[in-house]
């Protein structure tokens, strides 16, 4: 197959070649980027929040005429007994915050009580010697809390403190790079020591650098139902709809008035799809605005080839005379078509690199991968030589009589 | 002469379905997706209180502590009780509001109890924002001050709890203590949700309003943000060094510079008083300067505009190309009425007129799958879902975007096919 001729035949065409390189060359560079788009959400729908997602289930308390501290501490003892008899239920925890829930508690964080030292912004998870076991945490250094060291909310908010301290293993990279943080200290809430590092805690929700959101702190308080949400491990994953069940009787059947609803109790699977319901639509959105494109790309192609074959109708027909066969004529268009893409997808790359530049700089978002772009190449190849088919078959029926006919 | 044209125009449309029907389609989904966005983009980027927008202003200050203070960091967007008093004491505005979002759970004389989200704010915050009352009246500056046991409640909870019937003078169960129910709001929404948003910047309004010194009395549970430095074992006491009061005040248009220079002062006073030695900040900002800070359209809206619109642009190609295989095809036809007598100029205006015909049946197929679109739209699980609708403005816009490209789309076939030489064209066939 002679390059040349095709060329030299393609220049006969510039503009209708150009308007198809720019076709594809835009496709080209929009469909890389949407993929790339499209891969980032699903990396951040996947992160792990390294407790046991699949067995675990919570329910809120509202308290309608909250009685003296010691009566709602009392109340909540009960509540946790009752939880705890339910079938299937393994753990029972309180907790002040749950994760992919509104309510979002953080400190400042320093490694120094000097007024102005530089601190970060951590979330910090309040719970009984529960909670651990609940969440499914991972221990990699030093300790749980021990019995005597666990608090009241009032305690921890309370001036001076010297209540201990279990931090994330990503937050204990940042304050203690090379070193072990385990019996280090940290002044969040007065001047705390750290007796134990968990493998990965997240954030409740995203908040701050990307980094920030595996850093947590735990601290060893016992909360009333007034100020946490109660936290079920089950057993069985198939239980779950009928712990929260239970668990809604157990906790309406007993105890004041207070506002007990199944509103207020999900499985935290649940949730987690609930938080990230925006980013699954934007990611199937994504992929729609691959497939149009893709779809009006391939609708160009078959028309503006049509239109070159109808019009070249008797030069086919003479060259079928003269001795070309069926395959010359079509391979002839398939070459032709796949040297436009490759000018599109040449000119797509750069274009790709540009808008790639741009969502930089208005989104967050990272450099684009250098292997999209083969992907990107490769989908564009592929529709250009299915939608050309068509339209080639026809240029290859065309009889050699053709060629003796005038008009 | 366009009779004529348009009539052309069709009868070369039908000779290639087809081809017609691709070219509409394409303009179709191009104009379809774009005016999809871009009516989101449209509703979320609205002016929520028309006419009003202007006078109203968020007051922001930088007034805490020296080591908290950072130069260069932006003021937070809440003051703390003990500024928002001040503030409101002096009363330099011509209303004035703090407020802050809450939630608080009713007990109805029979059923079950209920979580209703609440705002605690002043006498001042319903004439502020034109809020419209079906039955009784707001509470007055001096039910503040006494921090009386009254409330507003929506028309929806007044539905859900009187069956919709004037329901002013009735209690309102909190717990064990009571409200007094003064007036029910008639319909009212405000979306963006300006004057807070940090509960959810779209949505319903509140249900229940209830002076927001009364609230701190009854010790209602307030949400939102809450930002605290030092030690707070009551957060929201008069002197707790807490920041989470919104507030708003109103001023007229020639009021703003005197104002700004009241905020000033009052932070010269705060640091003669010891507070901070800090140079402090003062921000003040009108709704639609808010907004566009608080960045309200979502970013994710924004870049499905910008697809939408890159991908109109490459169905523009499209027809662009489409189009030139069209007309050229028709050289010798062209050549004919060439040689016939039609100047370039109506052999031009000929195919622009051919190019319009698709797009405005570009426009009429768009307008459907944009109806489709915002169809999918309402039922995203985004908080804005519900109220995003094509208005007429946007209907318009709809056909005249899916006109102007179709004639930018047309403008190079058609300047192509008037340069058709006549003998040639008529001598190749």
């Amino acid at each position: 197959m002679h390059f040349r001729h095709i060329l030299s035949a393609l220049a006969r065409h510039r503009m209708a070649v150009c308007l198809l390189v720019l076709e594809i060359a835009f496709s080209c560079a929009v469909i890389c980027n949407a993929l790339f788009l499209i891969s980032a959400r699903l990396e951040r729908m996947r992160r792990p929040t390294g407790v046991d997602e699949a067995h675990l289930v919570q329910v809120r308390v509202r308290s309608i005429a909250p009685g003296s501290a010691g009566s709602i501490m009392a109340q909540t003892h009960t509540d946790l007994a009752a939880l705890r008899a339910v079938p299937d239920v393994t753990h029972v925890s309180i907790v002040n915050q749950t994760l992919f829930g509104h309510s979002f508690s953080a400190s400042g964080v320093s490694l120094s009580d000097a007024p102005k030292a530089p601190s970060i912004t951590v979330t910090q998870y309040y719970g009984n010697a529960q909670l651990p076991g609940t969440l499914g945490l991972k221990l990699v250094d030093g300790r749980w809390f021990k019995p005597d060291e666990f608090v009241s909310d009032e305690q921890m908010e309370g001036a001076g403190g010297t209540v201990p301290v279990i931090i994330t293993r990503a937050l204990a990279r940042h304050f203690f790079p090379s070193q072990q943080a385990v019996g280090k200290v940290i002044y969040a809430f007065g001047t705390n020591r750290i007796v134990g590092v968990v493998d990965r805690l997240v954030q409740p929700r995203d908040s701050g650098s990307a980094e920030a959101y595996e850093y947590a702190m735990l601290f060893p308080v016992n909360l009333s139902y007034a100020q946490g949400t109660y936290l079920l491990r089950v057993r069985d994953a198939s239980q779950r709809a009928a712990v929260i069940h239970a668990a809604l009787h157990a906790l309406k059947t007993d105890g004041p008035l207070r506002l007990v609803s199944p509103k207020d109790a999900t499985t935290l699977e649940a949730a987690r799809a609930k938080y990230y319901r925006n980013d699954r639509a934007m990611a199937w959105l994504l992929v729609g605005v691959c497939v149009s494109l893709l779809a009006v790309t391939a609708v160009g192609i078959v028309g503006l080839t049509s239109f070159w074959v109808a019009q070249r109708r008797r030069q086919i027909g003479i060259r079928r005379a003269i001795g070309a066969t069926r395959g010359d004529i079509l391979r002839y268009f398939q070459v032709e078509n796949f040297l436009i893409a490759t000018f599109g997808i040449a000119l797509g790359m750069v274009l790709a690199y540009g808008i790639n530049l741009l969502l930089m700089r208005h989104y967050e978002l990272g450099r684009l991968p250098g292997y999209y772009l083969p992907i990107g190449a490769l989908a564009l190849w592929l529709l250009g030589q299915l939608a050309v088919l068509g339209p080639a078959l026809r240029a290859a029926a065309v009889p050699p009589v053709v060629a003796t006919r005038s008009v | 002469m366009f009779g004529y044209y348009l009539d052309l125009a069709l009868r070369s449309l039908k000779r290639n379905k087809a081809l017609t029907a691709l070219m509409v389609l394409t303009i179709a989904l191009g104009i379809g997706t774009s005016m999809t966005t871009l009516t989101v983009m449209h509703v979320l980027s609205g002016d929520p209180i028309p006419g009003k927008s202007a006078q109203l202003f968020r007051v922001r200050m930088a007034v805490f502590p020296d080591a908290h203070y950072q130069a260069g960091d932006k003021a937070p967007d809440n003051l703390s009780r003990r500024d928002a008093e001040a503030l409101l004491r002096d009363a330099r505005g011509d209303r004035q509001a703090a407020m802050s979002g809450g939630s608080m759970v009713v007990v109805p004389t029979q059923g079950d109890p209920l979580n209703v989200e609440a705002r605690y704010t002043g006498a001042d915050f319903f004439p502020m924002f034109d809020v419209p009352l079906r039955y009784g009246h707001a509470w007055s500056r001096s039910d503040d001050a006494e921090r009386a046991h009254v409330a507003v409640i929506s028309g929806e909870l007044n539905k859900q709890l009187f069956g919709g019937k004037d329901s002013v003078g009735r209690t309102l169960q909190v717990g064990k203590q009571s409200l007094r129910i003064v007036g029910v709001l008639g319909d009212w929404d405000m979306n963006p949700r300006f004057y807070d948003l940090s509960n959810g910047q779209f949505g319903d309004s509140e249900d229940v309003f209830v002076p927001l010194s009364t609230a701190v009395d009854m010790k209602l549970s307030t949400s939102g943000s809450m930002w605290c430095w030092g030690n707070a074992s009551d957060p929201l006491a008069a002197d707790a060094p807490c920041i989470w009061l919104q507030y708003w005040v109103e001023l007229g248009t020639p009021a703003k510079a005197a104002y700004r220079q009241y905020l000033g002062n009052y932070i010269a006073l705060q640091q003669q008083a010891g507070r901070f030695t800090h140079p402090g900040q003062v921000e003040l900002q009108d709704v639609m300067q808010w907004l566009d800070f608080k960045g309200v359209v979502p970013s994710d809206v924004r870049l499905q505009m910008w697809l939408a619109l890159g991908f109109l642009g490459i169905c523009l190609l499209n027809t662009v190309g489409l189009l030139l295989a069209k007309f050229l095809r028709r050289s010798s036809e062209l050549g004919v009425r060439r040689a016939l007598g039609a100047s370039r100029r109506a052999i031009f205006l000929q195919c622009l007129v051919e190019a319009g015909v698709v797009g405005l049946a570009g426009g009429v197929l768009g307008l459907a799958l944009a109806g489709l679109g915002l169809l999918l739209v309402r039922h995203q699980p985004t908080d804005y879902a519900a109220f995003i609708h094509m208005d007429l403005r946007m209907l318009l816009a709809t056909f005249a975007l899916a006109l102007a490209s179709s004639l930018l789309a047309g403008l190079l076939p058609a300047w192509r096919a008037m340069n058709v030489a006549p003998a040639a064209a008529i001598k190749s066939n």
